[in-house]
Formats: structure tokens, sequence, C-alpha cells
């Protein structure tokens, strides 16, 4: 079983929003895919704190919530910053131009890709294809697909997000 | 009082100066003084000129009343140079009144036959009466009341319909082993994983028309006797997901779901359960274990989902467009589809056709067509001007296919015997400056991550074959490698659990068979002939064609260009990371790239 070491505890209104996600859906077969996935849409993360609790409340071991946790890649164990962008990697988007878009974005934030400022404002990553192909090359902002971005085009969105 | 010989109103409305429209501004003015000529043309602000969501930023020139729309900076010493110095109009700048539609779905294109796709875009997915008023649920209505379960598997036999999430397996016959099966309950599932990038026809489906998907399983579930369904979604569609969740309570409501459906003693209800990001999960044993709340990892097969599937029950899983078209064969007749197609591929196929080629988007066509019309009629040809050079169908297990393969029909097995594959529908149109050993790296990449790990030639296999593929593009592979390669390939496909580490060679095995000499090129002259890998190529300014614009070093993501304004600039090749922005941006093609 792969070792939970992370201790810090949940805070008052995470643990009672996930009190409310586990009552709402436990009593659905395969809940625990619903759970995790409403937990990381309504909290934003799922932590290791957060993996033992629920693992507590649900009655089964840690293990299998990490298992859960770690085999998805859209499950993340920490938050992410005030806005996302997400950089289409999907076959359309990177023959279209969107690793160039994450060259550009790596210099304007002077942050890597997969990473958040150190600010906070903005998080970075790689995503698959989001069936938006025929606008590549396309990133999502905070979920919105924005297409057809033009690579001087660009650095005005990451700048907004920088700021705003 | 000054005289101005021209013009120039920039737009400084909210939305365009959100977009940069005071950046637009300076840049003008600051060209203007450095060309000599702010003493003739005026450039002035103004409200509103264009719709901005569509135009912005922009402006107008007159006395000629050009209208310049979405510009950036970067745009402003070309077009000062061309409309200003030379008196030219820049065309590629100029406003186009485009009709905006939908941009992925235009109006049915010649060739075309929508039957999947006839609602989409026409029909408000939120309300069930559209739906309703396009026939829909009639079908539905007909067989409860009038046909038994063996009836709806018989009609739909006849019809010739195969699965649409790649192997093609026949609806019905599948639907008739789970029958068949003497266990209850029985369970239907929708595989709406499309992990394939490149495709989404499955998408546009569950957006613009779920009903037409929830339809089709409920009928589905009568010939089989399932009383539950899930339709498993990515995460990475949630519009698709709320609309599909919006219509199965409207279906609840109307009484089509639920219990004593049509006053008939059938009872079903469904349910959608979203993914969380594993492209493994559309294989359908993953996507059981997913909906069941564990890890994706596919298993063995038999025993098959029919016999033993969700909760270890009978199950089927078609993908969502085999489910999508059954009310529509049961509302013409089984005769009416077969009568569309090829001997073995009946009916209508939808395609998402993305890459360089001029009309992105979906299609609908009925099997047999050539890959030639799917191409260059219906696609309309190679984006600017260039030259065809491979179609990758299949998604990453699939494989490529090139100029002799052009005639070929589109239907299972013509594409099967090619060495591709049909796959979901995804087809991705590369012309002449892409790299295939990149590309294979890329679907390699892809494939190697998404490797579930549970075993080891998959996981291994992937890993070491991505490696090589790296090592290649990278200028360091050696012909020794190319055999490794093919070696590694066979191991993996031979001896994987899944499709995933079964089909993961497919884009290597058929780039080495098409484009041998590339890999060769790679390896003996470490050169890249389509001049895409990075490590192969340099990028270069000409020094007769640069104006000293500037634009490219303010665009260069590393600050490897540098130069004085108006002076020719020039590139430093160990800062330069080989990107390409700046032979984007430039106006003045100015900027070249090399290999070898
Ligand atoms: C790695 C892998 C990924 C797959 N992804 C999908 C998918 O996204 N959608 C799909 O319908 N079928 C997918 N399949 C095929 C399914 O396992 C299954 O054959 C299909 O859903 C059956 O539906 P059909 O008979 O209607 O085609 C995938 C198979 C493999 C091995
Ligand atoms: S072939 Fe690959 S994806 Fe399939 S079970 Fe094996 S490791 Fe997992
Ligand atoms: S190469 Fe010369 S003309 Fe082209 S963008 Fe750079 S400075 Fe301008
Ligand atoms: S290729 Fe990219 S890194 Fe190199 S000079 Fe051009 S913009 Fe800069
Ligand atoms: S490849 Fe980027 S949206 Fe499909």
């Amino acid at each position: 079983m792969p070792e939970i070491t992370q201790t810090e505890e949940i805070c008052e209104n995470k643990r009672a929003l996930l009190d409310e996600i586990i009552a709402t859906h436990r009593h659905r077969p395969g809940a625990l895919m619903v759970i995790l996935n409403e937990t990381q849409k309504q909290v934003g993360y799922v932590s290791e704190p957060m993996q033992r609790y629920v693992a507590k409340k649900m009655r089964v071991p840690v293990g299998a919530v990490h298992g859960v946790v770690t085999f998805y890649s859209f499950f993340t164990t920490q938050p992410r910053g005030k806005h996302t962008v997400k950089f289409c990697m999907g076959t359309a988007c990177y023959v279209g131009g969107v690793p160039q878009l994450m060259d550009k974005a790596k210099q304007l934030t002077g942050t890597d890709i997969g990473k958040t400022t150190a600010d906070g404002q903005l998080t970075m990553e790689v995503c698959r294809c989001v069936g938006a192909c025929s606008q590549a090359p396309v990133v999502t902002v905070d979920d919105e697909v924005v297409g057809r971005i033009k690579p001087n085009k660009f650095p005005q969105l990451i700048k907004k997000l920088l700021e705003g | 009082m000054k005289f101005f010989r021209s013009h120039v109103l920039v737009s400084v409305d909210p939305q365009c100066l959100e977009m940069g429209a005071h950046e637009i501004v300076d840049a003008l003015n600051d060209e203007l003084v450095s060309w000599g000529l702010i003493d003739e043309i005026q450039v002035l602000e103004t409200s509103r000129l264009g719709d901005p969501t569509r135009f912005g930023p922009d402006l107008v020139v007159y006395p000629e009343n050009v209208h310049y729309a979405n510009l950036s900076v970067d745009d402003i010493p070309y077009l000062v140079e061309e409309q200003f110095l030379k008196g030219r109009v820049v065309e590629k700048f100029v406003a186009k009144e485009t009709i905006v539609t939908d941009d992925e779905l235009g109006a049915p294109k010649a060739k075309e036959v929508r039957i999947v796709l006839r609602n989409c875009g026409k029909i408000d997915p939120h309300n069930i009466e559209e739906y309703i008023a396009e026939d829909g649920y009639q079908a539905l209505a007909n067989a409860l009341t009038s046909m038994t379960p063996e009836q709806v598997i018989d009609e739909v036999m006849r019809s010739g319909l195969r699965g649409r999430g790649g192997a093609g397996f026949p609806a019905a016959r599948k639907w008739q082993l789970c029958r068949q099966v003497p266990d209850n309950p029985k369970y239907l599932t929708c595989n709406a994983d499309e992990g394939d990038p490149g495709a989404f026809m499955n998408r546009r489906v569950l957006e613009s028309d779920p009903h037409s998907v929830v339809e089709g399983m409920i009928l589905a579930a009568y010939a089989i006797g399932a009383s539950m369904g899930y339709v498993y979604c990515r995460a990475e569609y949630p519009i698709a997901v709320a609309n599909l969740n919006v219509a199965i309570e409207q279906a609840r409501e109307f009484g089509f779901l639920g219990n004593n459906i049509f006053g008939t003693d059938f009872s079903f209800d469904l349910e959608v359960r979203m993914g969380a990001g594993a492209f493994v999960c559309g294989e359908e044993t993953a996507l059981i274990a997913s909906i069941e709340g564990r890890r994706g990892e596919p298993r063995p097969r038999p025993p098959f989902p029919a016999v033993k599937g969700v909760w270890g029950k009978p199950t089927n899983n078609n993908n969502v467009e085999t489910y999508a078209v059954v009310p529509q064969i049961l509302l013409h007749g089984a005769d009416w589809y077969s009568a569309m197609g090829t001997e073995k591929s009946k009916g209508t196929k939808t395609f998402a056709i993305a890459g360089d080629v001029v009309n992105t988007g979906l299609i609908e066509v009925p099997f047999g067509l050539s890959l030639r019309d799917v191409i260059f009629d219906v696609g309309g040809g190679i984006k600017d001007g260039k030259k065809f050079k491979a179609i990758q169908t299949g998604g990453p297990m699939g494989g490529c296919l090139v100029e002799e393969h052009l005639d070929l029909p589109l239907d299972y097995e013509a594409l099967t015997a090619a060495g591709s594959m049909m796959g979901s529908g995804g087809l991705i149109i590369m012309d002449d400056e892409t790299c295939m050993v990149d590309i294979a790296r890329f679907f390699m990449e892809f494939t190697q991550e998404e490797s579930c790990g549970k075993c080891t030639p998959c996981r291994v296999g992937t890993r070491r074959i991505l490696d090589i593929l790296e090592k290649i593009c990278n200028g360091k592979g050696t012909l020794a490698d190319i055999d490794r390669l093919e070696m590694l390939c066979e191991e993996v496909a031979k001896n994987s659990l899944c499709g995933l580490g079964q089909g993961a060679p497919n884009p290597v095995v058929s780039t080495l068979k098409h484009f041998r000499e590339e890999y060769i090129a790679h390896v003996v002259e470490k050169r890249c002939p389509a001049k895409v890998c990075r490590a192969l190529i340099r990028y270069e300014i000409t020094a007769s064609t640069c104006t000293g614009c500037t634009v490219c070093a303010r665009n260069c993501p590393v600050e490897a260009i540098s130069g004085e304004r108006r002076q020719v600039h020039t590139i430093d090749a160990k800062t330069c990371i080989r990107c390409g922005i700046c032979a984007q941006v430039c106006n003045f093609n100015a900027i070249s790239v090399e290999s070898g």
C-alpha cells in the first residue's frame, strides 16, 4: 500500500463540504469515483488528508482511495492557482502550434508548465484533446475553450490572467 | 491648419481597449514617426467600428475606407509599410464579412448524408419537445407497443449496423448474446469516453442531440432486457455531461425513462458517470471497472461484458454513435439503412476532420466514399495550397495512409487491409511540412503515458520504443535503432493484454513502412526533411528581406533575436530553442528554416 505521509488537517469548511458530498452520493453503486469527482470539482483538489477522510467515512481502505486518485489524471492532490490554463496536446493542437504557445507562456510567467506561479495566480498544465480540434491551437482558460490562438495574440491572454 | 493625406480611425471601444487598442495606437504613431510620416497621416481614436467580438481590435483607413480587423501590435509595422509607404491595401488584414456559422458543422456538403448528425445545430438540446417534433421517441413508442425485443434485435441485425467505437462488431449480435445470458439484472453502458485526440463526433452528438442517444439506449435496453444504463463520459466534456443530464431528466418527466415505460411492464433508467482523465477507460473492461469506482485497468476477456460486466452482471456496451442511429433504423426500416454503404459496412459514419485541411470539422458520409472524396471534396483539400502527405486514421492506435491509398473505399475491411483501421472516426490530415518520425514519437508518447502499467510488454515496451524515437528525433539514432524499433513493435503488439498495447506500435509500424527514408535521413544525415525536429533544424533571417521591424525579436520566447530598429536582425543560434514563432510572426517572410 502506498504510504501517505501528509498530516495537515482539513479545515472546517472543506470538511463540511466533504460531508455533504459523501452524504449525497455514498449510497450510489460505485460511489467512490463520483465522490472523488465531486470533490475535485467543488473543493478543487483531493489532498491526502481528504483521501483519508473519504476512506474513513466510506469504510474502505485508504489504499483503495489513494489508488483511484493516483490512477486518474484529473485528480490533483494540491490546490491550483486562481486561474488555470490547460494546453491541449491532442494531435491537431500539437501539429497546430500549441508547443509554441507553451514556450511563450513559460517566458511570460517565468514558470514551467505543470506548475503554479509563485503568487498563486496561474496554474499551467498540459491536457488531452478537448474535442475542439477544428479550432486548433486550443487552450482552456478556467475550463473555457479558447481556440485559433495566434502566437502574437497569446501574450495578452496570459497577461490578463496574471493580473486579474 | 495641417493637411493630412490620410486618417486612421482606431476603435477604442471598451472591448477593443481590453484587446490592446491603445497599444495599437502607440505602435501606429511610433511607426509613423520613424518613417517620417507623422505629419501626413493622422491617427484618431473613435468608438466602435465593427463588432469587437468578431473584429476587434480594428481600424479604418481614410480616404481609402479600408477596414482592418483582428490586429495586433505586431501587424502594425507591416501595415504601415504596405499601406502608407507603398500605398497597397493589405488584403490579409482586411475585415471579412464572414457569416458566423457553426464552425464544426456547416451546411451539409455534397456527398454528405446526415443521419446521426441530422439534428445537431438545428434543435435546442435542452428542449425535449424539439426532439419529439423531429420524430423523436416515435421509434420507442412503436417498438414498445408493437414489437417484441426479438423483433427489435432482428431489425437492427438486418440493417447491418456495426459498432462505431472502433472494432465494428455487429451491434445486434452483441445484443443477442447479452439477452441470452441467463442472469439478471442486465446493464447497459454507453461508451462516451472518446479519448482519441482529434475525434469529437461523440461530443457533438451528446451536446447537440442527447435525446437520440437516450432513445437509442432505451431501445437497446428493451431488446436486451436491461434495467439500468450508464453513460460513461470523459471529464473533458463538461457540456456533454450537462446536456445529457438535462435530457435524462426530461425523458423521465415524459415517462420515457423510469418504471412502466408507455404503460408496458418494461422499466429502465439511466445515469451519467464521469471519467477522470484516463484514456484506457475507453476499453470496455476498464470502463466497467471505472463505473464501479475502481482504477480503470483492463482485464482479460473472456469473460466478455455480455456475460460479466458491471457489478459482475451481463452488460452490453456500445459507442455513442451506435446507440444514436438505432431510433432512425427502427423508424425508417432496416432496408433503408442497409441500402447505404458497402457490402460489409452499412449506413453512414461520422468523421472528425482535423489538421491541414481547408474545412475542418464534422462530416457524415455513407461508407464506401473514397479517402480522396473525403479529403478533397468534402474537406476542401489541403490548406494554403500545400501538398497532401498522409492521413492518420484510427487515432493513436491506428496508422497512417498515404497517396496510394486515396482511392480506397472508407470501410472497416479496406482500412484494416491497408494497415490502418477505422477506429472511431478521427481523421488527421497532414501536409508535407509534417515530420512522420515526429508524429510517430508524438503518438508513442501518448500511448506510453496512457498505458495503465498492468502488463509488462505494454508498460516497458512503449517506454523503450519512445526512448528510441526520441533518440532518433534528437539526431542521436543509429540504423540499428530502426531494427530494434521493429522488433520491439512486434513484441509489444503480440504480448500486450488490451487493445492499447496491442495497437500502440501501429503508428510506428505504418510510418516505417511508408516513410522509412525519413527515418534514415534522421539517423544517417542527421536531417529532418520536413524541418520539424528541433534538434535538427535552425532558423535564419534573410538579410535582403528583413526590414528590421522588430516584431520577431519581441515575440521570441527566449530573447534570441537582436538587431536595431530598421536594421537587419540576427538570431543567436546558441540561445534559440527553434520554436518557430519568429517565422510565424514575420510578416515580411524574412525568416526561413533549414535542416542538414
Ligand atoms: C485503449 C482503448 C480505448 C478505447 N476507447 C474507446 C472510446 O473512446 N470509445 C468507444 O466507443 N470505444 C473505445 N474503445 C473500444 C471499446 O473497447 C469497445 O469495443 C466499444 O466501446 C464497443 O462499442 P461498439 O460495439 O458500439 O463499437 C477503446 C478500446 C481500447 C482498447
Ligand atoms: S496493454 Fe497497456 S493499457 Fe492494456 S492492460 Fe496492458 S498495460 Fe494496461
Ligand atoms: S526578420 Fe526582420 S522583417 Fe521579419 S520580423 Fe524580424 S525584424 Fe521584422
Ligand atoms: S525559433 Fe523561436 S527561439 Fe529561435 S529565434 Fe525564432 S522565436 Fe526565438
Ligand atoms: S487536439 Fe486540441 S482540441 Fe482536439
